[in-house]
């Protein structure tokens, strides 16, 4: 209890250093995430109409195995580079951000063409039998059917997202991680606390509400 | 042919397939080979035969599902490939197995999809909606929120029918839309069928492996084998007069029942003599002499009065003429 007591005397304290953090990365989370639904998406709509689909998702699925923490570090020697891509924004800000981005992208693909390829055949057959064309087969029947699944990725590749960009503060991105990094330093673990427990509620709360989203998108069964 | 001497009269073929094959590559769906059949407006037909006979890629290929390789095929007298798939399709009402409807709409959704296609507004699709879930027999009150899931099979199956219906085609594709569904609500929606049938008069295409379910429903039979028409006929022809055993298996033309089920009592009674007094019990003389034998049977009557549309004996039912009509061919009793 008082590592928890400790904690929040922390955040008393230190009002506006824990704000800025928090916004950090919820920035970095939602901006991951956004650009992440923005590339991705299209690419698991691309994989699930073109031939060479399967393969994709299977090297995607394959590339799930690398741990976010070491894209972070591979980039990390272009961050000058990739600095230069957004001049507004901290360099190292960007290389996570892109780093969030890549690790976003496993479920998005692997659920929006899984979801696509399962709306079923006959279905599909129908919606032209009606005298649909192929676009509105897509935008009115098929995307909408296969919209809960997707959405089911975009809550894996948000709680990923949250989670990850804990490890941002190994490269200097001011996130909820600094405090788990100092604290660790320190070994001082109410400060740790300071960091862990918001990811924990942010990814929480990340899961919950996208649980109900998804079920808002869904047709009864 | 005199009813296309007005320039407005539609022509009288709905639907004509002139020498139209297709075959697949790998033979892995069934093909139809030089194929040609007329479907008259208005017709309720029927394409009958066992799987990979080829009856629903032809009726896919009506409606461009499926294009043939060779041939031609006019709907309204107009060449098929003549028009955008989609223009055609939405034009012509399609029915399949219970999965065809779009599990995310509401009821009311999945019927208003070809007027939403057409641009109708929004009031005259919403009366079209209510008029047509009435036709069906579904009351638009409990229905029209509802979605698919939450429908019994039968129901699914009117609320597809009321679907294709909704923007009155002239023509409508039907395929085995009653397959899936167990006996008793099968044969409730064929009779309802056949009375949207008499009431709106278009011309039907339907699929169906069921023998039964062909002759319940249909103006002409057409028996599929290999991508071939083997026999069209009216179902009685079909039933009395099969031309190969194929045929004869296929339809059980051995049934003595069947065959009763589709000869109407009054060709074969004979006439009431002057002074004679007609049998107590008394039948509509449309009632077919499977029925009227049931009748007998279950009365331990040897004969039945026939009576017309006003009620007036017309002739008698012997039960020795069922005996005939049973052993011989119907055809020539009748004539």
């Amino acid at each position: 209890m008082d590592l928890i007591r400790g904690a929040i005397d922390y955040i008393q304290e230190n009002q506006e250093r824990f704000l800025d953090a928090l916004t950090v990365h919820v920035r970095l989370s939602v901006y991951a995430l956004l650009l992440g639904i923005l590339i991705f998406v299209p690419l698991g709509i691309l994989a699930s109409r073109w031939s060479g689909g399967p393969a994709l998702v299977g090297i995607v699925s394959a590339a799930r195995v690398v741990p976010s923490i070491s894209v972070l570090f591979l980039l990390y020697p272009y961050r000058r580079e990739i600095g230069q891509i957004a001049p507004f924004w901290d360099r190292n800000f960007t290389l996570a951000l892109i780093a969030l981005t890549l690790l976003a992208g496993p479920p998005l693909i692997i659920n929006t063409d899984a979801a696509l390829r399962g709306v079923a055949p006959s279905v599909l057959e129908n919606a032209e039998g009606l005298g649909m064309t192929g676009s509105q087969v897509f935008t009115r029947v098929q995307f909408p059917l296969a919209l809960p699944v997707i959405t089911a990725g975009v809550r894996t590749a948000a709680v990923e997202v949250i989670a990850s960009a804990t490890f941002a503060a190994f490269i200097g991105v001011g996130t909820l991680g600094r405090f788990i990094t100092s604290g660790l330093t320190l070994y001082d673990f109410s400060l740790l606390l300071v960091g862990a427990i918001p990811v924990t509620l942010l990814a929480l709360g990340a899961e919950v509400s996208l649980a109900g989203l998804e079920r808002l998108v869904a047709h009864p069964a | 042919m005199n009813k296309l001497d007005g320039q407005h009269n539609p022509p009288v073929n709905a639907i004509e397939y002139d020498r139209v094959s297709k075959t697949y590559p790998n033979g892995s769906r069934s093909a139809v080979s030089d194929l040609s059949l007329t479907v008259e407006r208005g017709k309720f037909v029927v394409l009958l035969g066992p799987s990979g006979c080829g009856k629903t890629t032809l009726l896919k290929m009506t409606n461009r599902l499926i294009e043939p390789n060779s041939g031609t095929i006019r709907v309204d007298g107009i060449d098929i490939m003549s028009v955008p798939a989609p223009e055609l399709r939405r034009r012509i009402g399609y029915v399949i197995q219970q999965t065809g409807l779009f599990p995310h709409m509401r009821v009311e959704d999945n019927i208003a999809v070809v007027p939403k296609l057409l641009g109708w507004d929004k009031r005259r699709t919403s009366a079209r909606i209510d008029e047509l879930l009435h036709l069906v027999g579904l009351p638009p009150d409990a229905y029209r929120r509802r979605y698919p899931a939450q429908l019994s099979g039968g129901e699914q199956q009117r609320v597809g029918l009321a679907r294709a219906l909704a923007v009155n085609p002239d023509t409508m594709l039907m395929d085995e839309p009653f397959g899936a569904l167990d006996a008793i609500t099968r044969s409730k929606l064929q009779l309802e069928l056949r009375r949207i049938h008499q009431e709106l008069g278009q011309t039907i295409v339907f699929v169906t492996h069921d023998i039964d379910e062909a002759v319940r429903l249909a103006d002409d039979i057409v028996i599929m084998r290999g991508g071939r028409i083997v026999q069209a006929g009216d179902p009685l022809e079909i039933v009395t007069d099969p031309v190969d055993e194929f045929v004869s298996d296929l339809v059980g033309a051995s049934d003595a029942l069947r065959r009763l089920s589709l000869i109407e009592a009054r060709t074969i009674a004979t006439p009431v003599h002057a002074g004679e007094l007609p049998p107590l019990e008394m039948r509509p003389e449309t009632i077919d002499v499977r029925a009227a034998l049931g009748v007998m049977l279950g009365r331990g009557l040897e004969r039945i009065a026939l009576t017309g549309e006003d009620g007036d004996v017309t002739g008698i039912l012997e039960l020795d003429a069922v005996r005939t009509v049973a052993r011989t061919h119907p055809i020539e009793a009748t004539v």
